[in-house]
């Protein structure tokens, strides 16, 4: 190097020169801001526009919630003590409203002394979702999911224990029907002796059973009435049992559509495109003034099962075609890897085909989740008590007659603190599964 | 000695229905069929036998008579002296109207949000994420009840104008009030109208359509027609010559002038609203619950079409984008050449979906009290006649062929804009 240069450079540097901090106009928040907030004159605009905006919104909104009152009886009071506080009782928001009827809103016309159902039944659903939903969960609270069903239903209706403990014992003569029988005369046959057996069970012994070892053995809650349950305790009820009780039929409705067989095809595509083609309103209708009529006469059953029903069903025609996306979307070659095994199609399905399909529809399936559990507010339009519902009872009070926006304002932050907690952990999820190497 | 030609001959046993492979599909179809046709009957049997005893036996005759109810928000003339499958008419309007006008809004509203969170500035990419955030994640049914509730006490008593000092003046240079009953716009008027054509003469779905309105129509139409003619020429010429003749200012006239000429020989002019009494008289009026609800529905279905057109917008590899520029188009172009219509592609689908939601989701219009096939059929008729089952099941009819309806259209276009694959 020296040797050919030495004659036409006089000087080398043979070190490095340090390395110099950055000027301060691209660094630290000034940096930041010129290159996110301020470049141009057209972004400046926006942003001081943004700003302006914001600041607008903010001065009305912030003063509104926290230059507030907690504690008063009515509307009127609150007024009262926002004049004589700032001099003025408009613009200033009235939450005692929500202090007095928090538990309203939570449990509907519940009765007071039994809250502890409900409550037990919340903490219950966390402990029977835990090994679905974390991995560090242990596999045994397996079981409390399977008896959650019918634990949910007796601690919030109430009444004899002997109820819920038949039907689940239905689903136990299913089980063992299938696992005892399918040695001697096939699975198929084993199938529908076992499921033959168990309606039977339903249909005709549950009844006369439970009212009999119910008046031997008493053990029993003291029930409660479907018309006093109410605020986000049905919301949240009648979302879980749909978003329990959807995925299963969706599943198998979407592969009824996908198979080969023309007539489950039709009827599971006939099913779907009907669900799908009408406003869950309708479907509420039915629930409220149909359903009765389509069972045989006599039959008056719970209008909240009636409406769990309906909304159930509907839930399944969405996530139906969630899952439809997702078997779609599996590459050919593992339907026909799994035939190479040797699988029969359930097998195929249940080790291969579903555990993919299901990893790609999560997005979907969460956000039909959200979009039933955000629907259960269309309940209160035939009249049950969801908290959109209980506004108009709160209001319909001469205490809190014109109140508005702090109950609207609460149960929104309510829903959406469900709502984007479940986006959030479906983003989570996604990235749990990820097996792919990106 | 035997050869073995032929496998054994097979008999059929009844066993083969359930193990062998080419029989058990027609098997496991044909309990399904029965299984379904038995479950259909029990249903229909329980029905019968339960309208019987209710003394309802299923019929439509309920139709025909005397509604007697008033639908305040109506498009077409209606009184309570209409039949009932009138008043269910008027009702399907009413759905059809604020379910276009909210797509429109939601898909203005939404592409806007979409394109603006993918904006360099992070400051407007945040509010537009939070107005996703907080649209998506909150029933629509809450903002429809809440939009309704924020007219109603925020908007001043149409007495706020009166006086001569009136604490509330209409906007718009004097043209549309805002008032809690309401807002009252300016509505065109012709001195000269060519009157109406009255169809289906006295049967309940008659209705009227203006002249004037069709000759609009058609003549904007046939302007326009004649505008993309003249574009068509300027490009043949610019691809004959590589150079493109000025046609703008050609095109804005042909636009613009014979429709100017046809609305002056119409007399068209506008009539205002004004106080008159106790309320605004004149113009027309728009209901609370009827821009409540259009509101509502479109700023939340705007968050998810936001959400779409983002997705769709992002779908589309840097390499386009790049590749474009390269060939030397500028910004804008590369944006209407070369991304939208790759982007239209994965929007398209997901965008119909939110049309039908848009649509199913009018029916909660029953929250707020506007008349739309769910308020008059599925309401007012169904709790008067008492008829539930055929109610019910003519409005699930209804929009379902209405979700067809959208479905086939939208599709139609999608087929339109797809890129053609080999």
């Amino acid at each position: 190097m020296s040797d050919t240069h030495g004659e036409t450079v006089r000087f080398v540097r043979e070190t490095m020169l340090p390395e110099r901090e950055p000027p301060t106009s691209q660094v630290g928040l000034l940096g930041w801001g010129r290159d996110n907030l301020f470049t141009g004159p057209f972004n400046t605009i926006v942003t001081i526009v943004s700003l302006v905006l914001i600041g607008y919104l903010l001065a009305g909104l912030l003063p509104w919630m926290f230059q507030s009152v907690w504690r008063a009886d009515s509307l009127s009071e609150c007024r009262e003590i926002a004049t004589a506080t700032w001099g003025q009782s408009e613009g200033h928001a009235c939450w005692a409203v929500i202090r007095e009827r928090w538990p309203q809103l939570l449990f509907g016309f519940y009765p007071s002394e039994l809250y502890w159902r409900p409550i037990l039944a919340f903490a219950l659903l966390i402990v029977a979702v835990a090994p679905v939903l974390f991995p560090w969960a242990s596999n045994r609270l397996l079981a409390v999911s399977a008896a959650y069903p019918f634990l949910l239903a007796w601690l919030l209706w109430g009444g004899s224990i002997w109820g819920p403990v038949m039907v689940a014992a239905g689903f136990a003569i299913l089980y063992f029907g299938v696992t005892l029988l399918s040695g001697r005369i096939g699975a198929l046959g084993a199938l529908i002796v076992a499921v033959v057996a168990a309606l039977l069970w339903w249909l005709f012994a549950v009844g006369p059973v439970a009212g009999e070892l119910a008046r031997l053995i008493p053990i029993g809650l003291e029930p409660v009435e479907s018309r006093d349950f109410g605020g986000f305790m049905l919301s949240i009820l009648i979302g879980v049992v749909a978003i329990g009780c959807s995925l299963p039929i969706g599943i198998v409705l979407a592969l009824g559509r996908q198979s080969d067989l023309l007539i489950v095809k039709a009827l599971c595509v006939g099913f779907i495109e009907f669900i799908r083609g009408v406003p869950l309103i309708t479907l509420l209708f039915v629930a409220s003034t149909l359903l009765n009529i389509f069972m045989p006469p006599g039959t008056d059953f719970d209008i909240i099962l009636r409406v769990m029903i309906m909304v159930t069903l509907f839930a399944s025609a969405y996530m139906a075609e969630v899952v439809r996306g997702g078997l779609a979307a599996l590459p050919k070659g593992q339907y026909e890897g799994a035939d190479s095994l040797g699988f029969d199609y359930w097998q195929a399905q249940r080790l291969v085909i579903m555990p993919q399909a299901l990893k790609i529809s999560i997005p979907g399936i969460v956000s039909t989740f959200i979009g039933v559990f955000k629907d259960t507010t269309l309940v209160s339009i035939i009249g049950l008590l969801d908290p959109l519902g209980l506004t108009n009872a709160i209001r319909a009070d001469t205490a809190w007659n014109g109140v508005y926006w702090e109950l609207f304002g609460f149960i929104a932050l309510l829903f959406f603190i469900f709502c984007f907690g479940m986006s959030r952990y479906s983003m989570y999820l996604e990235r749990r599964l990820r097996t792919d190497n990106h | 000695m035997t050869t073995l030609t032929d496998p054994p001959k097979e008999t059929f046993r009844l066993g083969m229905l359930i193990y062998d492979t080419r029989y058990r599909s027609m098997t496991i179809q044909v309990v399904a069929l029965i299984a379904f046709m038995l479950l259909a009957a029990w249903l229909i049997s329980n029905t019968i036998t339960n309208l019987n005893t209710l003394g309802k036996p299923v019929q439509f005759g309920f139709f025909t008579e005397t509604a007697s109810y008033d639908i305040n928000q109506k498009l077409i003339e209606y009184n309570n002296q209409d039949s009932h499958l009138r008043a269910a008419f008027v009702g399907l309007l009413n759905t059809l109207l604020v379910a276009a006008l909210g797509c429109v809004t939601a898909t203005v509203v939404g592409v806007l949000v979409g394109v603006l969170r993918l904006s360099p500035n992070w400051l407007v990419g945040r509010i537009m994420t939070v107005y996703v955030e907080m649209f998506r994640n909150v029933p629509v049914l809450l903002w429809i009840v809440l939009a309704m509730a924020i007219l109603i006490e925020s908007l001043p008593a149409p007495s706020a104008f009166r006086g001569d000092d009136p604490s509330s003046t209409m906007k718009l240079m004097d043209s549309v009030a805002f008032t809690n009953r309401g807002v009252y716009i300016p509505e065109p008027l012709f001195t000269r109208s060519l009157g109406d054509i009255h169809l289906f003469g006295a049967s309940p779905v008659r209705f009227d359509i203006s002249l004037d309105l069709i000759a609009f129509v058609l003549v904007l139409g046939l302007s326009i027609f004649a505008a993309r003619k003249i574009s068509a020429r300027a490009r043949a010429v610019q691809e004959a010559t590589g150079v493109r003749p000025r046609t703008w200012h050609v095109n804005l006239a042909v636009i613009f002038l014979p429709t100017i000429a046809l609305l002056a020989a119409l007399g068209f002019h506008l009539g205002y609203p004004a106080l008159k009494g106790f309320n605004f008289q004149g113009g027309t009026h728009m209901r609370n619950s009827l821009i409540a609800l259009w509101l509502a529905l479109s700023l939340y279905t705007a968050a998810f079409i936001a959400e779409i057109v983002r997705g769709g917008i992002l779908a589309i590899s840097t390499g386009q984008t790049e590749a474009a520029g390269a060939l030397g188009l500028r910004p804008r172009r590369i944006m209407s050449l070369v991304v939208l219509p790759q982007a239209l592609r994965v929007i398209i689908p997901p965008l119909i979906s939110q049309y039908l939601n848009l649509t199913k989701n009018s029916s909660l219009a029953i929250a707020v009290g506007y008349m739309d096939i769910t308020g008059t059929l599925g309401g007012i008729t169904m709790n008067q006649t008492g008829r539930e089952l055929e109610c019910v099941l003519l409005l699930m009819l209804v929009y379902l062929v209405l979700s067809l309806m959208i479905s086939a259209v939208m599709n139609f276009y999608n087929n339109r804009v797809k890129l053609v694959e080999r």
